[in-house]
């Protein structure tokens, strides 16, 4: 008959909500008999064939491809990297929850640095230039990136946008970029930005068993920062117990203790930042 | 939320390597210390699929346990948890599996049948 049909293996589309019946809800399929609706590449001709998805024995071929998903995230992510080293820059990715005092302790960290550290800032926020005004204001290069506008509301940042900030930070003018990652636990622990070290900011608030919870993100920070320390009185929060889930899933971490509010602590992230204290990350 | 992005990134892979072709069903691995929810990732591919060629192909995850391997004693722990420690109770361990995160094989419809149908298609349509 020569009638092309995909269903010709027991594959179990259904689980899948693959099955014909599922793309009515993209609005895209009519199923009276002609339900398809595929234009230039027309996979499907036979429009008379709707319900009866057995009785095929087409060959069928597999192809082997072996391929990381996000190849293309890390070939972009190592030639930011080039860049980087290039221009002598040391780079840090920031990464926390919403709320956890990021850009607090950032603009606290630039303003300790009196210009003795020339910083720059990556700015990733989904929306606004709030972080990116209130960080520029402290006399640091600020290039925003937002998330919205042509990258599709994304939840982090990613290699490509990391690369399309560049051209908007005078490389060579700076010792330290920081990049500040959208706020978010999950999704930026899994981009290689092309970063040197990263450093998660943790705030009391959000409760000591948050390791456990978002293990990928607290295994991955090079150095911790646990910040609104001067609320630790008021709060329930066990801090040996969060120590006990940090060491868990990310034995040896570099841990600092800080209050965005006081400065407590600065000093010793500040140094970090610079890669001064025998970072083995630089 | 980064399962479209994931998905983008698959849909590329697979348009490259399917070079015009049918494609059934895409086959995945996925480490468990991915952080990636099945059910987001099967919506998200939805997404991205409909109305291109790919809208056909099936999106199968074959899940990867992590294993840690001790540094200190040897042994290769598959792990449930996220806790990085060795039964022996070191903490020197390493991550062997469980990271994964790629496009294994693609499916591909057989060619004859694809003749057939384009010869349905000129006649019929």
């Amino acid at each position: 008959m020569g009638r092309f049909h995909h269903h010709n293996h027991a594959h179990a589309h259904d689980e899948h909500a693959h099955d014909e019946h599922a793309h009515d809800e993209h609005g895209l399929h009519e199923h009276d008999g002609v339900w398809h609706r595929h234009d230039d590449h027309d996979d499907h001709d036979d429009q008379r064939d709707v319900g009866d998805h057995t009785g095929y024995e087409t060959g069928g071929m597999r192809v082997e491809v072996l391929e990381k998903i996000l190849g293309e995230n890390d070939r972009t992510a190592a030639s930011n990297r080039a860049a980087f080293r290039a221009a002598g820059v040391r780079v840090v990715n920031v990464m926390s929850s919403p709320g956890a005092g990021k850009t607090t302790l950032l603009a606290g960290l630039f303003s300790l640095a009196h210009g003795d550290t020339r910083f720059g800032v990556i700015e990733g926020d989904i929306e606004t230039a709030i972080d990116a005004d209130r960080l520029a204001a402290t006399g640091v290069a600020v290039s925003l990136v937002n998330t919205a506008n042509g990258f599709g509301g994304e939840c982090h940042l990613d290699a490509p946008m990391v690369r399309s900030a560049l051209p908007r930070l005078p490389l060579d003018d700076l010792d330290v970029v920081v990049i500040e990652n959208v706020g978010n636990l999950v999704c930026p622990a899994e981009f290689d930005v092309g970063e040197d070290a990263r450093l998660m900011v943790f705030s009391i608030t959000e409760g000591e068993e948050k390791p456990l919870k978002y293990p990928v993100m607290f295994r991955s920070a090079d150095a911790i920062v646990i910040n609104k320390m001067d609320l630790l009185p008021h709060l329930d929060f066990d801090l040996d117990a969060f120590l006990a889930n940090v060491e868990s899933v990310n034995p040896g971490v570099q841990l600092f203790h800080t209050s965005a509010k006081t400065g407590d602590g600065f000093g010793e992230v500040l140094a970090w930042l610079r890669g001064e204290g025998g970072d083995p990350t630089v | 939320m980064h399962e479209l992005s994931i998905c983008s990134s698959i849909a590329a892979i697979v348009t490259e390597h399917a070079a015009g072709r049918p494609v059934e069903r895409v086959v995945l691995d996925v480490g468990y210390l991915r952080q990636v929810v099945p059910a987001t990732l099967m919506y998200s591919w939805e997404l991205i699929v409909a109305g291109t060629p790919l809208e056909r192909a099936a999106l199968v995850v074959n899940h990867i346990p992590a294993v840690i391997e001790c540094r200190s004693c040897g042994t290769a722990t598959t792990i449930e948890l996220p806790v990085f420690r060795c039964p022996c109770g070191s903490i020197d361990t390493e991550v062997t599996a469980g990271e994964e995160l790629l496009v294994r094989s693609l499916d591909i419809t057989d060619i004859t049948d694809i003749t057939g149908r384009a010869q349905t298609s000129e006649a019929g349509t």
